[in-house]
């Protein structure tokens, strides 16, 4: 990494959890190689610059940006746009920027239902007055302005054009590292077909150290009710392992500690729907002799869109709930 | 032909319900061969698709159809027990309720949704679950995915990749 010629980095976190913030942390001592390359112009889980310091710099002075989270609100979507006019590189970091992440899981539900869960129907919330929040309001002080809150989630890539999406919640250190080191010396890092670095165009099972006995699944289960046998697929033990519908890369962390993979990394190269790719997944384990058993073994999931499209709602197909009539 | 196709387009008074079918070739497309051969009356509104299997029809081609605009989608393949291809069908026994509980907290009523048995002789069948579904999304009316997602903002390319020009 040459350090003659120093670049400046911004990290921003939109509708996120904070975790890509720390991911950043994972990379270590490599942190005072990147100190020694760049200056951090704007990182607001971290520093102290605010919007009107980024507002100053001249158009595309921001070599690099790594922008966290997805698009909940107008205030989101304005530094999104902000920050696309300011990075020669915007960099959809994460889950949430890439896929919507757990926060768009928000989209099964409406706007209304969620205003009024947090407002009014939560057994701890005394809201007497049933104030809820409004772009716009008179106080006496004046005008007071607050984020619009939108109908949907939306990824970073929806709002504005990324130029890179690096998946995973959070991505694992070593190929935020190798992404980061990559842009750093002004090179484009390593990338699949569909555009996407640090990860693998293949699915986390190519990563996964079990092995598969080729039995049918009879049953399924859940972690707190057994311990997975080593070495053995998770999936066929019962677990609801989202690896065959999720994207490599993490080098299947979860797996190797005994959990099921959640699937965070997306959906794998070429798939264009993460959930219908794990219901096609799972008649390959299940084998039901009649129609009954079929229906009695698959209404044993629970929550079967929350746990299909943990993390990537919006790459999907359907993206989100439809707001008016439907089933309730 | 060409006339019930634009009115699909118009979404008012006009409107036609438009359902994709998947048929498996060797029982479901030869029943509704039967259908025709027979000259059983049945409405125009599915377009067929012949599979090698109701077990190939990945659930993404189910959303995809309902994504772009299909107004209901129907699935047809060999009773249990009658696949051409042994257990073909077994797994179209597991996917289908699964795509059918994932349409529901979509939203999507599960009218527009139906997979079926029909045998190369049940033409009769074939035809009467066509008028059913027909009726049945007719009475539903249009689904309107596409507008949706054009409508929210969101960008429908194929790959949250880099590619084309922000919808918002």
């Amino acid at each position: 990494m040459s350090a003659n010629s120093r670049k400046r980095i911004a990290v921003f976190w939109a509708s996120s959890c904070g975790g890509c913030d720390i991911s950043l942390l994972e990379i270590g001592p490599r942190l005072l190689d990147v100190a020694a390359a760049a200056d951090i112009v704007f990182w607001p889980c971290a520093t102290d610059f605010k919007y009107h310091d980024v507002e100053k710099l001249p158009d595309g002075s921001i070599d690099v940006c790594l922008f966290n989270g997805g698009v909940r609100n107008s205030e989101q979507h304005e530094v999104a746009l902000l920050l696309r006019r300011k990075s020669r590189v915007l960099v959809a970091y994460g889950a949430c920027a890439a896929d919507g992440g757990i926060p768009a899981l928000a989209n099964l539900v409406s706007r209304r239902a969620i205003l009024d869960a947090v407002y009014h129907a939560n057994l701890s919330t005394d809201n007497p007055a049933a104030t809820e929040p409004r772009p716009l309001c008179a106080a006496p002080a004046g005008e007071l302005h607050l984020p619009e809150f939108y109908g949907q989630v939306y990824r970073l890539c929806d709002v504005v054009d990324v130029d890179h999406v690096l998946p995973g919640c959070p991505p694992q250190a070593e190929r935020v590292w190798e992404t980061l080191k990559a842009l750093l010396d002004g090179q484009a890092p390593e990338a699949g077909a569909d555009g996407r670095v640090g990860c693998s165009p293949r699915t986390v099972c190519d990563e996964c150290p079990r092995e598969k006995k080729l039995v049918r699944v009879e049953a399924f289960r859940r972690h707190h009710e057994f311990r997975p046998e080593p070495g053995w697929c998770l999936l066929e033990q019962g677990l609801l392992c989202m690896g065959p519908a999720t994207r490599g890369g993490c080098g299947a962390l979860c797996i190797r500690a005994d959990m099921r993979c959640e699937g965070c990394y997306g959906p794998p190269a070429g798939v264009a729907d993460q959930g219908a790719s794990m219901i096609g997944a799972l008649s390959g384990v299940l084998d039901p002799a009649s129609e009954e058993k079929a229906y009695a073994l698959v209404s044993q999931i629970p929550d079967p869109a929350g746990t299909f499209y943990r993390f990537s709602l919006p790459s999907g197909l359907l993206k989100a709930r439809r707001q008016d009539g439907g089933n309730p | 032909m060409e006339r019930r196709r634009e009115d699909r387009q118009d979404g008012g008074s006009g409107w036609e319900p438009r359902i994709i079918g998947f048929l498996c070739q060797w029982c479901s497309y030869t029943g509704a061969d039967n259908a025709g051969t027979a000259r059983i009356q049945y409405p125009p509104n599915v377009d067929v698709i012949k599979v090698m299997c109701s077990g190939r029809v990945d659930p993404e081609l189910v959303l995809a159809a309902l994504a772009r605009g299909a107004d209901g989608v129907l699935v047809l393949g060999c009773h249990p027990g009658d696949c051409h291809y042994i257990s073909g069908n077994h797994k179209t026994m597991v996917r289908m309720p699964l795509v059918r509980s994932v349409l529901r907290d979509f939203g999507i009523e599960e009218g527009r949704f139906r997979h079926d048995w029909v045998s190369a002789a049940e033409g009769e069948k074939f035809a009467r679950v066509v008028a059913e579904m027909t009726e049945e999304v007719r009475r539903l009316g249009p689904l309107r995915w596409p507008q949706r997602l054009q409508e929210s903002g969101f960008r429908t390319c194929a790959a949250p990749a880099p590619c084309g020009e922000a919808v918002r």
